[in-house]
């Protein structure tokens, strides 16, 4: 039943994101959009971060697997790792924007370019925020003596969540930092 | 016939002469009175919005009149549309699928009771919010659909459009909510017996409409959100004038928005499956085409958009593609139209109110539908966009489609809701000074339109015939506001001293009239078999049971 109603939740995020990636493509040819994209985009830092929200979805797996097992104390320890990867992911990201907005001058109102990038990521990084509260409450439960079952009811969902962000920062990526390399 | 008879009397009086504490309202999780307070929030804002067209009409009753500002006139037109679609439709349709959808499975409940709750409170607010923007400086004011660059700061410079954008935002957020919980529901809280093939119609339009909401909304969502960026901190999605686009905008809203005008019209054609059945005492002709039909249309649903956008120069192959997609949509819906047909052929027909809005339904929503595929010729569109002919087209569909249904549906289950009969006499006054009301109004501003009469002016000139038909428009507008106060002092009295409801009031087939009017808050304590569609007709009539 939960998981049910988080696919349909993430299904109508999924029409959120898409209305969004097709805002950020509908400005590819507008002006020098895509040279923006490619000359201001610090795609070698981007790439490490990447990989770091991609591996939190295998260390939810790990955690998952053993939650399964009944070793909760392990899974205590991954379900904190994916959120801490979450955490590196976030920092990255402010990291970017730090250095668009101070040294390349690129802000929310300082063209489409940056309207479109910074609603596109900035929603991305706030649903990877709501999954890392998530996952702290998730951990947070498994402690409790009475809040086993309901971390249990959980955890399938959360996991769909997670597993989501992660899909949709894929997409997001391809958009932004590698399409600007193939067109 | 006996044992179901005798065990819902002893249920009956009991429950409603109770009345409920006030804080109960504000704390309550019970899908029914979630139900009722939907209900009452699209009442309270029907009543706005019908005063906002009422004042319109008073300034277009003539000529050249000065009486309302221009401004004040496009904040009028915006707050009316935006109102009826956001806070009178959906409110009102949410709130008879969360009474309606868990008594017809069996169900106690919803699936996420205080899901359901949260969803009513976040659109009750956003609404709010919406008004609230009065008192901060100033309505919306570019039109419902709140078209770019209209909508940006240099051209609407009051907060309106914030407070219209962040209203919409939650009001969207609770619509979401309340369409993945109604999902959930059908989906994994069926009494057993009920197979997806039996489930009642009104339940198949619901789930149908349910994924439309999932589906359509967060497409707005996304363009309120950028709208937002742009005004409050200054984004350019939409700022022509700094390399936004305002197709973009067009392109978002019109993405949610047709799906849209089927979000607000399949639940209605839910009831009015359940109301033709029971009143022809028949079963639906074609189940399996009601329920297929609305799934087309549901997909076909979201191809269709641009045909709100002929006319801003996309091209040929692009228009072409649209109307042939608009033309296609009219194919399932005019199916249903012989279904509905079908199921009054040859039945014992009682023209109870719901049964007469529904037989008016059948009439008003076909010239819609027709005045509609007329539309979706891409010529006739560039010639009749932007006119009276849309006002009536649309009218014709929202009113005569959607607002019959939720009238019928009224009237239908306000004996369960309210363990009260409504008043047919004073019903069929209501019914009969809404319909000629309605059709005074609306069937004259075809005309209108297509003597090129726009839409949104404040006032004009005194041409020949615009006074007269101007005039006979308005005082339509006033039969209509008559027999909403008839309405309402129905249910003022029925609620008071209306003689008490059984059970099952009109001889019904499905599960909610199985229980006490109202239902006591666990609405079964048992449930007869589900062998079929009909489940308490196999109870009545254990001689003739249905064979699915």
């Amino acid at each position: 039943m939960h998981k049910l109603m988080m696919k349909l939740a993430i299904g109508s995020e999924a029409v959120f994101f898409i209305s969004l990636l097709l805002g950020y493509l509908h400005f590819w040819n507008s002006g020098d959009f895509d040279q923006v994209a490619r000359q201001q985009l610090d795609i070698r830092t981007a790439i490490p971060f990447t990989l770091v929200l991609l591996s939190s979805s295998i260390t939810f797996l790990v955690a998952e697997k053993h939650h399964r097992k009944g070793v909760s104390g392990k899974a205590l320890f991954w379900l904190l790792c994916t959120a801490c990867l979450g955490l590196v992911f976030l920092s990255g990201q402010g990291y970017e924007y730090f250095r668009l907005i101070r040294k390349e001058q690129v802000t929310v109102s300082s063209s489409v370019f940056g309207s479109a990038f910074f609603a596109l990521t900035g929603f991305h990084g706030l649903h990877v925020l709501t999954g890392i509260i998530a996952l702290l409450y998730l951990s947070w439960l498994s402690t409790l003596e009475n809040g086993k079952r309901s971390a249990a009811a959980a955890i399938g969902a959360i996991g769909i969540y997670w597993h989501f962000v992660d899909v949709v920062w894929i997409a997001v990526f391809s958009t932004v930092y590698l399409l600007p390399y193939i067109l | 016939m006996d044992t179901f008879f005798t065990h819902t009397v002893d249920k009956l009086p009991a429950a409603s002469g109770r009345k409920k504490p006030l804080h109960h309202w504000f704390t309550t999780v019970d899908h029914k009175d979630i139900g009722i307070m939907y209900l009452l929030t699209a009442l309270f804002f029907f009543i706005i919005g019908g005063s906002a067209a009422l004042l319109m009409r008073v300034q277009l009753a003539v000529a050249n009149n000065q009486l309302l500002h221009p401004d004040v006139y496009n904040q009028l037109f915006t707050m009316h549309g935006t109102t009826m679609i956001f806070f009178v439709m959906m409110p009102a349709l949410l709130g008879i699928t969360v009474y309606v959808t868990p008594l017809m499975i069996g169900a106690n409940e919803m699936a996420y009771p205080r899901l359901n709750a949260f969803a009513l409170w976040i659109t009750l607010f956003g609404g709010l919010l919406l008004y609230f923007s009065i008192a901060a400086g100033g309505a919306p004011n570019a039109g419902w659909f709140n078209y770019a660059p209209l909508n940006q700061q240099q051209y609407s410079t009051s907060r309106g459009i914030d407070y219209y954008a962040m209203g919409l935002l939650l009001a969207g957020i609770g619509s979401v909510s309340t369409g993945i919980n109604t999902i959930v529901t059908v989906l994994t809280m069926r009494v057993k017996g009920m197979s997806l093939k039996r489930v009642p119609l009104f339940v198949w339009m619901a789930l149908v409409n349910s994924f439309l909401i999932v589906g359509a909304l967060p497409a707005l969502n996304a363009a309120l959100s950028m709208l937002l960026l742009d005004r409050l901190i200054n984004a350019h999605f939409f700022n022509t004038a700094a390399g936004g686009s305002a197709l973009l905008w067009e392109h978002l809203f019109w993405m949610f928005g047709h799906p849209e005008v089927y979000i607000l019209i399949l639940p209605a054609f839910g009831v009015y499956s359940e109301v033709f059945q029971v009143f022809s005492g028949k079963r639906i002709f074609g189940y399996a085409f009601v329920a297929g039909s609305t799934v087309a249309i549901a997909l076909l649903s979201f191809g269709v958009w641009v045909h709100h956008m002929f006319a801003t120069g996309l091209g040929n192959t692009v228009n072409s593609f649209f109307a042939a997609s608009s033309m296609l949509i009219g194919i399932p819906t005019g199916v249903k139209i012989f279904n509905w047909l079908g199921t009054m052929y040859g039945g014992h027909l009682r023209f109870t109110v719901p049964m007469l809005f529904a037989v008016a339904f059948l009439i008003e929503f076909t010239i819609g539908g027709l005045s509609g595929i007329a539309f979706s010729i891409v010529p006739i569109d560039w010639q009749l966009t932007d006119s009276y002919f849309v006002v009536a087209h649309l009218h014709y569909v929202f009113i005569g489609g959607s607002l019959f249904g939720m009238f019928a549906a009224l009237f239908y289950w306000f004996p369960k809701m309210s363990g009260r009969m409504l008043d047919e006499r004073l019903g069929r006054w209501f019914f009969w000074l809404f319909v000629i009301g309605f059709n005074l109004t609306f069937f004259i501003q075809h005309f209108l339109g297509l003597m090129g009469m726009p839409r949104r002016v404040y006032t004009y000139p005194d041409i020949p015939y615009y006074t007269l038909l101007n005039f006979l428009a308005s005082a339509g507008a006033f039969l209509m506001a008559l027999a909403v106060m008839l309405l309402l002092y129905n249910l003022y009295r029925s609620i008071r001293k209306g003689p008490p409801a059984p059970a099952d009031p009109w001889d019904a087939f499905t599960l909610e009239w199985y229980t006490a009017s109202p239902p006591p808050e666990k609405n079964f304590d048992r449930l007869p078999p589900v062998n079929s569609r009909r489940p308490l007709w196999d109870l009545k009539h254990p001689e003739n049971p249905d064979k699915d």
